[in-house]
């Protein structure tokens, strides 16, 4: 993509306009809060106390990252390639059912550091099947993925209802949903990962997929800039007509690319099924397919970035909670204002301030290019 | 005799869900056809149904609540525009965006301002579009056949249930028959030649996207004040999408649009219908199959099994001056 209006030192680009971005987005949660009567200052101190005040707090903060961590690199890689996976919620909801099925299978035979593989292959396998039909048809009759991996979760979320109301319920049980996991079904919680700090995990569900989602994170970045498939999907990303030109095969590239971001977006499904509901429940995923746009968006499809905006939104949803707690005229959805502005002048708005700074750049530095 | 009834009543409730999809479709159409991809249709509708129950509330007129609908949308609208057309930003971001700060926004200021959990106060008489009872109803009811149709289906039908079919036919001047129409299909298929032509791309997207942002207000007011009696939280409930999945199933035509809209909330009502009953001779049918049919559907027709959709080609791309 060519430049639209000029170029900027890397430090601006990367650091100088998300924040200013940022500084927007936040602005103007304030002035929705000062709107509905509450203070904004307050209400950003009891956010961020919630969120970072307490050990418990810190522990949800971080089980809340997890996911957006997973949901960030499945649109990231996607959008390597000039993808966009918008159908993260449906491919981690399918997930769930790959990783509910194995823990419903292994539980009481197996530990859970066995269980676990299985059940990390399982959620990947059912996300990238989910995310393969879009990518197949993207690829070879040119139908627009966006468009596709909506309707995918839309059909992800009936299909899920069904299986769970029909077929995995338990007998004679009211809820929609399977049955508790044993102990080998279940991952542990990372309260000693917390103690090294002096800090105690309380009621937190922050746990060992925290460890898998890093793991992740640094997959992709070798995946994307360390190894020959990842140039040619960011090769692809960048002109596909050159990359084809270039020899890339481009219909494989497409969804073998879909596949690792239906995947990543499938191992999402881990955190909240195996590691804090320990069973699987009707829309588990609750929007974090959506969120990952914004983490993506926000870390600038760079995993470092990812994790980093990741851990903001767990600040946002957790201090939301608290905030709705403490402060009940403000709910919880003042979290998803907040997200959809962040989206909105983080992704979309994100050339705003460029003209204006590209002119404020060019008047201190003049004529250095020569 | 009795299943004559049973499809009246089924058609009827067809025409009562048909015509939040219709007009949220259409808003898309002229949008879409000038080549700006818009899947903020969900949340607009979303913000102008929450605009027009709490107006309605308040004033207790229901064109108040119209009116504030509208311009809640049109506003919605040109953020969008002002994201895609003036600063070319992406327009699949921005309207996910559009999306989330409508179902954020009007939770919150539903709770904030009212304290139902994020409904509106009930309303009724004149703060609701009442059904319009057409003449000679009761005179010709007994007529076998004749008599149940206008009854159920043409007559009681609200203003906005008229509004919304009579737009088929106006969009379908509007587009085809007008120089507006002519220039707004060009804009989306080769901005450039337009913009050679010394027509405005920008003013023309940003028509586009004012006419989107009425419809989809309207589609929002039909919602919250003449199918139901207040806003509740979500109440679109996946309707912007499913109109999308209806205009791309209509390959971005006026008048199949309205027929796609007419299937897919035929196939609403029936899975209603169908809730818990048995069918003879096939048993009970998950009502999942019949809310994940329009996707299914589309799905088949993107991948070219039922004719070819061809979007708009300068689609979803923003259209840059020669410099």
């Amino acid at each position: 993509m060519s430049r639209p209006f000029g170029q900027l030192p890397g430090w601006a680009d990367y650091v100088l306009m998300p924040v200013l971005n940022l500084g927007v987005a936040f602005g103007i949660s304030a002035l929705v809060v000062l709107f509905i009567g509450e203070s904004p200052w307050e209400a950003l101190t009891t956010m961020l106390d919630g969120a970072l005040g307490r050990g418990e707090g810190i522990g949800y903060t971080l089980f809340y990252a997890t996911n957006f961590i997973f949901t960030g690199l499945a649109v990231s890689v996607a959008f390597h390639c000039g993808l966009f996976n918008i159908g993260g919620e449906g491919q981690a909801y399918i997930g769930g059912l790959g990783a509910a099925l194995v823990a419903l299978a292994f539980d009481q035979v197996l530990p859970w550091w066995l269980t676990a593989p299985i059940a990390i292959l399982a959620a990947a396998s059912f996300g990238a099947a989910w995310a393969l039909i879009p990518a197949w048809l993207q690829a070879t009759r040119g139908s627009h993925i966006v468009i596709t991996t909506i309707m995918f979760n839309f059909i992800a979320a009936a299909l899920m209802v069904y299986l769970l109301v029909n077929v995995l319920k338990v007998p004679g049980a009211m809820a929609p949903e399977t049955r508790t996991f044993a102990a080998g079904g279940q991952l542990p919680k990372l309260g000693w990962l917390l103690e090294l700090f002096g800090l105690k995990i309380g009621a937190a569900p922050f746990n060992v997929s925290f460890l898998i989602a890093l793991v992740a994170a640094f997959g992709v970045w070798v995946l994307i800039w360390r190894t020959r498939f990842g140039y040619e999907i960011r090769a692809t990303g960048i002109s596909p007509s050159a990359a084809i030109y270039a020899g890339i095969p481009y219909v494989r590239l497409v969804v073998v690319t879909m596949l690792i971001s239906g995947g990543l977006a499938g191992m999402m499904a881990l955190n909240p099924v195996m590691g804090d509901a320990q069973r699987l429940q009707v829309e588990f995923v609750g929007g974090a397919g959506f969120v990952g746009i914004a983490v993506a968006l926000m870390g600038r499809s760079h995993p470092l970035g990812i994790v980093f905006a990741a851990i903001l939104f767990g600040v946002l949803y957790q201090g939301g909670a608290e905030l709705a707690f403490w402060i009940p005229t403000i709910s919880r959805d003042m979290i998803i204002v907040i997200q959809g502005l962040v989206i909105l002048f983080a992704g979309a708005l994100e050339h705003m301030f460029r003209p204006a700074l590209v002119a404020l750049f060019a008047r201190a530095i003049p004529a250095r290019a020569g | 005799m009795e299943a004559f009834d049973t499809l009246v009543l089924i058609l009827a409730s067809t025409m009562r869900l048909t015509v939040p999809l219709l007009l949220a479709a259409l808003a898309g159409l002229y949008s879409e056809r000038a080549g700006v991809f818009d899947i903020g249709l969900e949340g607009k509708m979303l913000a102008g149904a929450f605009a027009a129950g709490a107006t309605a509330a308040v004033t207790g007129s229901a064109w108040a609540g119209l009116g504030m609908a509208v311009v809640v949308a049109v506003a919605l609208s040109l953020v969008h525009g002002f994201a895609s057309i003036t600063h070319r930003g992406n327009q699949i971001v921005s309207g996910v965006a559009i999306n989330f700060v409508a179902a954020g926004l009007t939770a919150l200021l539903g709770q904030a301002w009212f304290q139902q959990g994020g409904r509106t106060p009930q309303v009724s008489g004149d703060a609701r579009f009442s059904p319009i009872v057409l003449p000679f109803t009761e005179e010709i009811a007994a007529v076998p056949i004749l008599g149940p149709v206008y009854r159920s289906l043409l007559s009681g039908q609200n203003l906005l249930t008229w509004i919304a079919f009579l737009a088929v036919p106006l969009s379908f001047y509007v587009l085809y028959r007008t120089r507006f129409g002519l220039r707004l299909r060009a804009v989306g298929e080769n901005p450039a030649a337009v913009d050679t032509a010394g027509i405005s791309v920008t003013w023309l997207r940003y028509r586009a996207v004012i006419i989107c942002g009425v419809l989809t207000g309207l589609a929002g007011t039909y919602l919250a004040i003449a199918q139901s009696a207040n806003f509740v939280k979500d109440m679109s409930a996946g309707k912007g999408y499913i109109a999308l999945a209806a205009l791309i199933f209509a390959k971005w035509k006026p008048v199949p649009v309205m027929f796609a809209c007419l299937l897919f909330g035929f196939l609403d009502a029936v899975a209603i219908r169908l809730q818990g009953t048995p069918v003879p001779f096939i048993g009970t049918v998950p009502v999942q199959i019949f809310q994940a049919l329009p996707y299914v559907l589309t799905v088949i027709l993107l991948a070219g099994f039922i004719g070819t959709a061809v979007p708009p080609k300068a689609g979803g791309v923003p259209y840059t001056k020669e410099r």
